[in-house]
């Protein structure tokens, strides 16, 4: 059984953000990328899977300031092959475009589960997973939070508003959105994060030109006015907690 | 004129006793050996190596003063005095036969007034024998103090050596009944007994009869206990001297070890006995169970699974019951963390060094307990909140999961800029800490100390996003490889800044860089705010124009008193500002921890009886007419003013900042606060 | 191609979910600019009974056994031909588990523009999306091929979406629904909590910044006071301190209270997005920065343990 886990670097939303000078783009200069917090769940489940039954797992990225880091925390949680997709992703996000790179590149991996993270927090033109899923041909589930290997066909349980939980059959070769591993992501030591540094390889492959077709036309990018703020309650606590029992008595809970 | 006689009242007819007694105690002698050697052994064959034979001078000194007068065993008085009567006891009946052998052999010694004093002596301390095994057995079958493990085999000690002794004390008396010599009052106790057996009209030929019966009671039993020592609870006397001697030397109590390395320079992550050095194991076979550790562990009294006591115990009986295993590399051995000593057990630990300093035979119970640590992170056996402040710490450089950037938030609004250390040379670099620096509920008294240090006209810098958190409580979590990014990122940025001193308020930090940062050429010169604003009042630089009339109590920071021995400097400091100060009864060296380091403020509180700094809050409170709790950490600020709540004693007394103090009595207002 | 907008209505176990009301308010508004009808799609079997309150110009349903269950497959069959056939200005999904496990499928089949996270559409017909964890919005202009756009919870209000009057209804032929490759095995229900925080007014809702467990009890003494009941965002679930019946947000339940107090909670958008339909929101949280006071009409910035105890002295007191 081959695991393939994709994943992608996201802007870190503990920094401040900042457009670019063209109105379209987030200021690159100001990002600090991080990685895609589905994404981490996704090579988690494919580790869980590695753990459960005999599989080799190949994490796939694609270049990003600090990803090299990222990959290696990945080999310190036992991924076996690590592959850079090298190439000019600087241009803003264009699924559409990094799905086409990804989808030839597993052409020539052989690969029986492609997990992925269900979305990233910047997606615009749609999600990697379904959208790599379609290029390739084979199926795709989204919302997944627990993955078990059955007769060359995946069982899968897929999150529904509410708390209800469908589980599917999914025949692989197949493409899997991950919501969520079945346990949270692992702590990796920094030492053993050194360590892998210095055992693993990262591959590099280049993807050539990029065909951007079917990514997103951004006509503005901007951030929204901090809304409508909330009205503060000031005081101590005596006069906030009478001030919060006007209030509950105003709308009818007291 | 008196003199010693060798073997007085043994028949002719058995011959020289030499030809029994030597035997005896030879092959007694022997058995102990071989059996000591037989699980001593495992220390070396199983323990890692570790260098302890430097530095013998030291170690001989630290033997004397440790292992035979026993300075710790004597800082609890009942306890104390109950062990030095027993141990001084012995060390002086071991010494006496010593002589007696010389004497009887070699050179005759014991004879006159010397032998009248020797008498004298060994009667004095028969006596004090007697005080401290009554006071042991008053103490193990009616007081039973809690942290006493009241287990057969010290009854079985106890009552073996008050036979030895009283066989001692009774034959000489029966000896002296005989006798009846001029000088008998030289050996009281021993007159007193023999006036008793004397006033019973017994005949010569009967005293003489109990006189050997007892004697060979007394042989015997020596033989005994010489032979089961190694078994007994009195090993100890061995093991204890043994681990005081081979004590960790030329290492400040704040610097921990890294992590050991093989021969191919792998790291060594301790899941297992091969994996301890053989000081370590040695420590589980030194322990006495006296339970001193586990009075003072903050996290024992806090009712987690964590025992210090039982957790250097377990490594004893692991290596007991799995130690040949591992040699023989057959048979089942168990895990020693996670079976025998369990991963909560471990998280537990504040890192606070209370059982480290109360124990009299210096065990070093947080090295081990980091040690095991180290082994859970790599594994990745961390709960989720101490999972998120790592990756948090690892990321931002912080453990609150904020921006790098926003380090300096708190200075906005204060007017012109405080110096960028990084640019500007300064006499003090600050170094804030993440609490001083993020914590909102703390940003007044960060303020307040800056406008402190401005106002005495101090120099100083700060680093602003250039700072990274110290990297103490993730070094004592046992996240090695995370706490040298840390160190390497902040001795970087120390290496492009021009300063002579660091000054801290948070003592975790000045802990770390005063023992374990390392600037090439030595260590960073550091003060606690606490030293340098003592050494601003001593030197008059510092005039307090407001005299403060609060009673007040101080609660030592653990890093700064226990590992740092910094006692004198903030009290210096809290009188000059005019507060009465009245202390707790655990203070200074002593004091007890909050619960928050070594990590633990990261980590999931889980099950508390009670918490740690709920306890410490009641005990001040329990001061009369005291009102303010002072503290010199910023930690300390957040986890009282917690419990000052949670304890539902807000209206009893008030968490205050030393620095809240200083400003008052400077009269000063934090400024900058405009926002 | 046609100036109508379709909406792909979203339904779990009988029941049309919320979003679909909210996104045929969107689509109205687009509509509005196209100057087309909306139209809403229903896939399923015998779901004629859930057509009846969709605000909708004109429904078509495809009523097919394969479809009686969501699945990627057959629905991605069923929709790629309908879109495929009748060729309309845009069709909005659900940014859901759902509507976003189609969307960008289609998006590659037919070789069609998308547009994800939208949650509101101006006049001129700009898609604005919500990206960033909510900290940047992107606008896109609408295609002139058909556009596939997924709808954010939040956006528009369900009532929008909802009528009295039936609109008409048309069964379109069902496809050809072989060889499919994802099927359906079981639901799992979720686990009976001992309340549907769902139909409950009164709600105090704890994040992770309540600290430690404690503080629980602490909550629930002022849930107790004030009537109501204890819910909790993920974070305070996945710690294990709540059932998974009481969280809120994305993955766990949609709350409609009267009065939604949280305790600790910064107001992560997957946690908003369960809490737009309270009718109050008072937000208590020690960090002045904290998301949360953007959602809130009221907040108080403060350490809860200082204000909690006195507070359910207050509301004891007021109830005499």
């Amino acid at each position: 059984m081959n695991i393939t886990a994709i994943l992608k670097l996201v802007p870190d939303l503990v920094e401040e953000l900042e457009i670019d000078d063209k109105g379209t783009g987030l200021d690159m200069d100001w990002l600090r990328l991080i990685i895609n917090e589905f994404d981490d769940h996704a090579v988690e489940e494919a580790i869980l899977l590695k753990e459960r039954s005999e599989a080799e797992v190949t994490v796939i990225a694609p270049d990003a300031e600090g990803v090299d880091d990222v990959l290696y925390t990945a080999a310190a949680k036992g991924a076996e092959k690590l592959i850079k997709l090298t190439g000019d992703f600087e241009d803003g996000v264009n699924n559409h475009a990094l799905a086409r790179a990804v989808a030839h590149v597993l052409q020539n991996i052989q690969t029986d589960l492609i997990l992925t993270g269900v979305q990233a927090h910047n997606d615009l033109d749609g999600s990697l997973g379904p959208l790599l899923a379609e290029y390739l041909h084979i199926p795709y589930a989204g919302y997944v939070s627990s993955v078990e290997l059955n007769n060359g066909n995946a069982v899968i349980k897929k999150e529904y508003p509410g708390g209800l939980i469908g589980e599917y059959e999914v025949q692989l070769q197949a493409v899997l959105g991950i919501q969520a591993a079945e346990e949270p992501p692992r702590y990796v030591a920094v030492s053993k994060v050194r360590m892998a540094m210095k055992s693993a390889t990262i591959e590099e492959l280049e993807v050539g030109e990029l065909d951007l077709s079917g990514g997103p036309e951004i006509s503005r990018m901007f951030q929204p006015e901090v809304a409508e703020r909330a009205t503060m309650i000031s005081g101590d606590d005596e006069e906030i907690a009478s001030q919060l029992v006007e209030i509950f008595k105003e709308i009818g809970v007291l | 004129m008196p003199e010693r006689i060798d073997y007085w009242g043994i028949p002719d007819t058995w011959g020289s006793p030499n030809f029994f007694v030597y035997p005896i105690i030879g092959l007694a002698c022997l058995i102990m050996v071989i059996r000591f050697y037989y699980f001593a052994r495992l220390w070396w064959r199983v323990g890692r190596t570790e260098k302890r034979w430097n530095r013998l001078d030291i170690r001989l000194g630290r033997l004397i003063k440790y292992a035979i007068i026993q300075i710790k065993v004597l800082w609890e008085l009942y306890p104390g005095v109950m062990h030095i009567g027993l141990a001084w006891g012995f060390f002086i009946f071991f010494m006496g036969t010593a002589l007696a052998t010389v004497d009887s052999h070699f050179v005759k010694i014991l004879h006159g007034y010397g032998f009248l004093f020797y008498k004298l002596v060994l009667d004095l301390f028969t006596v004090f024998f007697i005080v401290g095994a009554g006071m042991a057995a008053y103490r193990r079958y009616l007081q039973r103090p809690a942290r006493l493990t009241l287990r057969p085999g010290f009854t079985y000690s106890l009552v073996l050596i008050v036979l030895i002794v009283l066989g001692g004390l009774f034959t000489e008396s029966f000896r002296l009944a005989v006798e009846q010599p001029e000088w008998a009052w030289w050996s009281p106790a021993g007159w007193i007994f023999a006036r008793l057996w004397m006033a019973t009209g017994a005949s010569t030929q009967t005293l003489t009869t109990w006189h050997l019966i007892i004697w060979i009671i007394h042989l015997f039993s020596v033989a005994l206990i010489i032979a089961t020592l190694p078994s007994s609870t009195l090993n100890h006397i061995v093991t204890a001297s043994l681990n005081v001697f081979f004590s960790k030397i030329g290492q400040p109590q704040g610097e921990l070890s890294p992590i050991a390395e093989t021969d191919s320079g792998e790291p060594i992550f301790t899941s297992s006995l091969k994996d301890l050095s053989w000081p370590q194991l040695l420590n589980g076979d030194a322990c006495t169970e006296c339970g001193r550790c586990q009075e003072a562990c903050p996290a024992y009294a806090a009712g987690t699974p964590l025992n210090p006591k039982q957790l250097i115990l377990s490594i004893r009986d692991a290596l007991r019951k799995d130690g040949n295993a591992i040699l023989s590399a057959t048979g089942k051995v168990q895990p020693l963390v996670g079976e025998w000593i369990s991963e909560a057990e471990l998280w537990a630990c504040t890192t606070c060094g209370a059982c480290v300093r109360e124990c009299p035979v210096m065990i070093e119970h947080v090295d081990s307990i980091v040690d095991m640590r180290r082994y859970l992170v790599i594994e990745g056996h961390v709960d989720d909140l101490l999972q998120e402040a790592l990756s948090n710490l690892g990321r931002y450089g912080n453990s609150f999961g904020k921006s790098g950037r926003a380090r300096a938030k708190w200075t906005k609004g204060i007017e012109p800029k405080l110096k960028d250390a990084r640019k500007e040379s300064a006499e003090y670099l600050w170094f804030l800490g993440d609490y001083a620096s993020y914590s909102t509920s703390l940003s007044d008294i960060t303020l307040l100390t800056a406008e402190v240090f401005k106002s005495i006209g101090i120099d100083f810098g700060i680093l602003y996003e250039g700072e990274q958190n110290s990297g103490n409580d993730v070094r004592r979590v046992g996240e090695e490889g995370l706490f040298e990014m840390l160190a390497e990122k902040n001795i970087e940025t120390f290496g492009k800044c021009q300063f002579e001193t660091i000054v801290t308020t948070d003592p975790h930090t000045y802990n770390t860089i005063k023992n374990e940062y390392s600037s090439g050429n030595g260590r960073y010169p550091v003060l606690h705010y606490s030293e340098l604003l003592d050494k601003l009042t001593t030197s008059g630089n510092l005039i307090f124009t407001k005299k403060l009339d609060y009673r007040v109590t101080y609660h030592d920071p653990c890093y700064l008193s226990r590992y740092n021995n910094v006692t004198i400097s903030p009290r210096r400091v809290i009188s000059a500002t005019g507060c009465e100060l009245v202390e707790m009864p655990r203070h200074g060296e002593r004091t007890f921890c909050c619960g928050a380091g070594g990590g633990r403020i990261w980590m999931d509180e889980g099950e508390l009886e009670v918490r740690p700094s709920e306890d410490r809050i009641r005990e001040a409170v329990a001061l009369e007419g005291v009102t303010i709790f002072v503290v010199a950490c910023p930690k300390d600020v957040t986890m009282y003013q917690d419990a000052v709540k949670t304890s539902g004693l807000e209206d009893k007394i008030i968490v205050k900042d030393l620095i809240e103090l200083v400003g008052e009595a400077m009269e000063l207002t934090p400024s900058g606060n405009a926002q | 191609m046609n100036q109508d907008i379709y909406t792909v209505v979203e339904h779990l176990q009988g029941q049309v979910s919320d979003i679909s009301y909210s996104m045929l308010s969107a689509a109205r508004a687009l509509a509005n600019f196209t100057g087309g009808n909306v139209i809403a799609v229903l896939l399923g079997h015998n779901v004629e009974g859930l057509t009846r309150n969709l605000a909708a110009d004109h429904v078509l349903y495809i009523d097919d056994p394969k479809l009686a269950e969501f699945t990627t497959d057959a629905y991605l069959k069923a929709l790629a031909q309908l879109i495929g056939e009748k060729q309309p200005r845009a069709v909005l999904f659900g940014n859901t588990s759902i509507g976003a496990d189609l969307a960008s499928v289609l998006s590659v089949r037919l070789a069609l523009p998308l547009t994800y996270s939208c949650q509101s559409i101006s006049e001129n017909g700009q898609l604005t999306s919500q990206i960033c964890g909510g900290k940047i919005m992107a606008e896109t202009p609408l295609s002139d091929l058909t556009t596939l756009i997924t709808i954010i919870p939040g956006g528009y209000k369900p009532e929008e979406g909802q009528t009295t009057v039936s609109p008409p209804v048309t069964r379109l032929e069902s496809p050809s629904l072989d060889d499919l490759r994802v099927w359906l095995k079981q639901y799992f229900e979720p686990e009976a909590g001992d309340v549907d925080i769902s139909k409950e007014p009164i709600l105090i809702s704890v994040g992770r910044g309540i600290s430690n467990e404690d503080n629980i009890e602490l909550a629930e003494e002022l849930a107790e006071a004030l009537g109501g009941v204890v819910c909790a965002s993920r974070p305070v679930v996945d710690l294990g301190w709540l059932p998974t019946s009481r969280m809120v947000g994305k993955s766990g339940q949609k709350v409609k209270p009267k009065l939604y107090l949280t305790m600790g909670i910064s107001g992560a958008p997957e946690h908003v997005e369960g809490i737009a339909d309270s009718e109050m929101i008072i937000a208590i949280n020690s960090d002045p920065t904290a998301p949360i006071f953007d959602f809130a009409k009221y907040g108080v910035e403060i350490d809860l343990f200082d204000l909690v105890d006195v507070l359910i002295e207050k509301v004891e007191e007021a109830k005499g």
